[in-house]
């Protein structure tokens, strides 16, 4: 088969690196940064997520049509915070011309 | 035209399917097809975790409050856990690849036992919820907001669909150490160890999200 084998030492970065970003993501959260607590989280877990889907789940090796069917899961999920939060995030906004 | 088929009969290797025209392209076509399946997984989540999203953006206080009756260490060891299984189930692949079945077994079975303990612990988890009274319903006790029952209805909805997933791929796990067992794959035919991989690393993905979201709300 003509599949890329993916050395193992990649591998063992990777899941070295997966583990170092878990104690990071727990160590984070002891400090209080407001608001900002909750996006430093979602960026070290989309790191996470993202290395998984390279090198674990082979994207980075597979055909370009792989990694759009991938990306689109992803994309239509955002597309489904993205507009329930345009819808709760601003009902506060038209209290005041609404009474 | 019409002799088209017989001009060209070319030879299939074993587990080749007559549509394809080489291993390559079957290979490559299961793995899409998969990844069809897992988008409709990140869907079929994608509504948990909207659902998360919404009701953590209205009662912030009630989350953080619900938040800390979760022990984080845990967590963090359970999330460490599900990491490993996913490096063993990925060098399960990489044996496969090189047509090693002996070590193929022995890091499936690995797999296999990473994932146990991680439901395992979970299982000590819930155990623990339920006798602090943190099971929303009728005998749900807790000092502080009361939409905190919704954290904990969300908490059980979305770890317990993480763990019915963990337990079907432990199911398909251990179907795929008796084929690999029995040598039915090779370096030329591993298709079902690549699509297996596939499902168990994105179950990962969906803990390596719920993780931070239920055990570290700390602070905002």
């Amino acid at each position: 088969m003509s599949e890329h084998v993916v050395p193992f030492k990649i591998y063992a970065v990777i899941f070295a690196t997966l583990l170092l970003l878990t104690l990071v993501t727990v160590d984070v959260a002891t400090y209080n940064f407001g608001m900002m607590n909750i996006y430093v989280a979602l960026a070290v877990a989309t790191t996470k997520a993202t290395l998984v889907i390279l090198y674990f789940m082979h994207v980075r090796y597979a055909p370009a049509l792989v990694a759009v069917f991938a990306a689109a899961g992803f994309v239509w999920l955002l597309l489904l915070l993205t507009f329930a939060l345009s819808d709760f995030l601003t009902r506060g906004w038209i209290v005041g011309f609404m009474g | 035209m019409a002799d088209h088929a017989q001009a060209e009969p070319h030879t299939l290797a074993p587990h080749q399917q007559h549509q394809f025209e080489t291993m390559e392209q079957q290979q490559e076509t299961s793995t899409l097809g998969m990844w069809a399946f897992l988008v409709t997984e990140v869907m079929f989540f994608g509504g948990l975790f909207g659902a998360y999203t919404v009701y953590r953006y209205l009662y912030p206080q009630a989350f953080s409050a619900a938040s800390h009756h979760l022990n984080y260490i845990i967590g963090a060891i359970n999330t460490g856990v599900l990491i490993g299984s996913s490096m063993t189930m990925a060098l399960a692949v990489r044996a496969a690849q090189l047509g090693n079945r002996r070590s193929q077994v022995v890091f499936l079975l690995l797999t296999i036992v990473l994932g146990s303990t991680f439901l395992g612990i979970k299982v000590v988890e819930y155990h623990d919820k339920f006798v602090h009274h943190l099971v929303p319903g009728a005998n749900f006790r807790f000092e502080g907001p009361r939409e905190s029952q919704i954290f904990f209805s969300l908490y059980f909805a979305m770890t317990g669909m993480h763990a019915v997933h963990m337990i079907i791929g432990i199911g398909m796990l251990s179907t795929l150490t008796v084929l690999a067992w029995r040598g039915n794959f090779s370096s030329q035919y591993y298709t079902p160890v690549e699509l297996g991989g596939l499902y168990w690393h994105f179950v990962d993905i969906v803990w390596i999200y719920l993780f931070p979201l239920l055990y570290l709300i700390r602070g905002g």
